[in-house]
């Protein structure tokens, strides 16, 4: 994709915060990010760095309350999608905007048929008569590899396979030909040959219908295979930010290094016991004012304490464009020490 | 489900067998004698005579038997005589209250009309009451409305009918006088006036009944759909861009009443029972009071042949309570 493309989707500084009756939580601190039309944005981190929290607030599906989104835009060709009223909103998912969530045994109503789930959208947003969306869901599940389609239509969920169901929901969000799809760990609920068919199908629908794809997991191994940038969250931040390629061959922020130490090898001695990142995720009862990863991380300075770090571009000739990291520590600098 | 249903009915024969049995022998071991509303200055002789002419004195299987043949075989066939004219039961003995002397059936069939169209207006305007309260009490949880939903439903449900009723006539028909103490069983509606009539004389009794039953059923409904709405699918449809309406009267809502339909069915036969002391209260001429009335006489044929009919009907809804569950849920086929 051309780089100066205009970007389908545009975060800026989004915050959300979740009023509880210990006080407020700040799930999600300014997160800015966007994407480009037909590009694949991963986004990893690990459970409760605020990776499903931003992308449901993009299109307001966090029950309020106690979820807030405190400020930010997000903007969905010029459009900000913060400041529309709720039908407008509605216009928007589903249609513009689809989402594939994770656990596809829960994800579809166990009372309607597939058929019916996959009309709904076609009939709401497209004004579709019953007929002309009936036609259009036998195409959506042929598109999506389930045989005999006209036939499934009748069918309820618990006839399906967890594979099967996950292409259904994924039917269901290409439905309106959105412009973003947004999955959230769509294979994470799926047995990995099941999690490879649909990682399969997923790019092969990406070739056919061209639209941007936000995916977020916490396993790099899918994101080495799909994605065309990534975004590391951690704390509810944004902490790196680079091209795949780019991210797995220069790593800055600890917390991507480590993450990406914690990948088991199948190559070499298998001496090594399985690498983790000590301790837990911080629940931030007020916005950060110090790194979040600071208690974890093996290279904290003294000015981590102290001031939460802005992002910032990787600023080596040798490392490639668009590559943004938000620490003090440098890995460049630390090397150039030693050395 | 055809075969579900029969295999069900069939299963339920030896079950209503026992019962029978059970009914039959409970209360006839209950103290008390039929002649005890005859005068003390009848000769034991006479009394005797009278005891052989019911049948009193035959051996308690003897009359269980009788009895079952009865109530399986000879009225329902004076019931097919009724409907079509003929003449199958010949004149056949019929099962005979003790009290008036009259057929046990003849009297139902006098009182039940009056218990279903007071009962059941009630557990219909219950319902009606109970299903838009419970889900809008869920979907707003913890709200003003919520809580005084909830504060209702508690109050309706822990203070007996027999204490709301008396309260009721207290308050609304002596001393506002707003409605008429007695329930009139002949009022026969034909025109407005009678039927502005039968609508105040059913109001204390069937606002009673229906507060009872919506106490219940809101609680049930607004737990149900509270759970349901935290549920994933909700989600989905949110994420799709259907509407609130779509999402909870669609969605949740049908996913919800799975268990509301079976409180509710099976819920149905323990009306009646509430009905009895309702009836009392409010003096309605209905099944439960004649009931009562048979109780207080020993009037053995008419309390086992209503008990048990109480009974058949509590088989009954739970096999309509299943049934029912399977259309709903499309997880649970009975083949």
């Amino acid at each position: 994709m051309p780089d100066g493309a205009v970007p389908v989707l545009d975060v800026r500084g989004l915050k959300t915060v979740f009023r509880t009756r210990a006080g407020e939580i700040h799930a999600v601190n300014s997160v800015s990010f966007h994407l480009k039309p037909g590009e694949l944005l991963g986004v990893v981190g690990e459970s409760g760095s605020g990776k499903s929290v931003t992308m449901m607030s993009l299109i307001g599906l966090l029950p309020s309350p106690p979820a807030e989104v405190r400020a930010g835009q997000v903007l969905l060709a010029g459009r900000d999608l913060l400041k529309v009223d709720a039908a407008e909103l509605r216009q928007v998912r589903g249609a513009k905007i689809g989402f594939v969530f994770q656990d596809p045994m829960t994800s579809l109503n166990p009372v309607f048929t597939v058929g019916n789930q996959i009309m709904e959208p076609l009939l709401t947003h497209k004004g579709m008569t019953k007929a002309q969306a009936r036609d259009r869901a036998v195409e959506l599940l042929e598109l999506v590899g389930i045989p005999d389609a006209a036939k499934r239509l009748k069918s309820y969920p618990h006839q399906f396979s967890g594979g099967m169901r996950q292409r259904v929901m994924i039917a269901i969000a290409l439905a309106c030909d959105p412009d973003v799809l947004i999955a959230d760990e769509p294979t994470t609920a799926l047995d990995v040959t099941i999690q490879a068919q649909i990682l399969e199908l997923v790019k092969e629908l990406r070739q056919k219908l061209g639209m941007a794809i936000i995916w977020i997991t916490h396993d790099l191994g899918v994101i080495a295979a799909i994605a065309d940038r990534v975004m590391v969250m951690y704390g509810g931040q944004v902490v790196e930010h680079a091209p795949v390629k780019e991210l797995f061959a220069h790593p800055q922020h600890p917390y991507t290094r480590a993450l990406l130490k914690t990948i088991p090898s199948i190559h070499g001695a298998r001496a090594s016991r399985l690498q983790v990142i000590e301790g837990q995720p911080p629940i931030l009862m007020a916005e950060p004012t110090s790194c979040p990863f600071r208690a974890r991380c093996a290279h904290a300075l003294e000015v981590c304490a102290h001031q939460n770090p802005l992002r910032h571009p990787v600023d080596s000739a040798a490392l490639g464009l668009g590559h943004d990291v938000a620490c003090h520590w440098s890995a460049q600098s630390a090397e150039v020490a030693h050395a | 489900m055809l075969t579900y249903t029969l295999r069900r009915l069939l299963a339920a024969i030896p079950t209503l067998l026992l019962i029978s049995l059970v009914i039959f022998l409970l209360v006839d071991m209950a103290p008390g004698s039929p002649l005890s509303e005859i005068p003390l200055t009848v000769p034991p002789e006479v009394r005797q005579k009278m005891i052989a002419a019911m049948g009193a004195d035959q051996p308690v299987m003897v009359r269980y038997v009788l009895w079952l043949k009865q109530f399986f075989w000879i009225e329902p066939l004076y019931g097919i005589d009724a409907l079509l004219g003929t003449d199958f039961a010949q004149g056949a003995q019929r099962i005979i209250s003790w009290q008036s002397k009259m057929p046990v059936f003849r009297i139902i069939g006098e009182r039940l009309p009056q218990t279903l169209t007071v009962v059941g207006t009630a557990y219909l305007i219950g319902i009606l009451i109970a299903l838009p309260i419970g889900i809008y009490s869920a979907y707003r949880q913890y709200s003003w409305f919520d809580q005084a939903g909830t504060f209702f439903a508690m109050a309706g449900f822990s203070v007996p009918t027999f204490f709301t009723g008396n309260v009721l006539i207290l308050v609304f028909a002596v001393k506002l006088g707003w409605f008429p103490t007695i329930y009139d069983t002949n009022l026969k509606v034909t025109d407005f006036a009678s039927f502005y009539k039968m609508v105040m004389q059913m109001a204390l009794p069937v606002t009673v009944l229906a507060l009872f039953n919506a106490a219940e059923i809101s609680r049930y409904t607004r737990s149900s759909v509270l759970e349901n709405l935290g549920q994933d699918y909700v989600r989905t449809a949110r994420a799709k861009g259907m509407g609130e309406k779509v999402v909870v009267l669609k969605h949740v809502l049908r996913n919800s009443l799975i268990p509301v339909v079976t409180v509710i069915a099976l819920g149905l036969p323990t009306v009646f029972g509430g009905a009895i002391v309702t009836e009392n209260i409010f003096k309605i001429n209905g099944i439960g009071a004649a009931l009562i009335g048979a109780i207080h006489v020993s009037d053995l044929p008419t309390v086992q042949t209503v008990t048990f009919i109480f009974a058949v009907l509590i088989v009954l809804f739970n096999l309509i309570a299943d049934i029912l569950y399977g259309i709903l849920d499309p997880r649970i086929r009975y083949d």
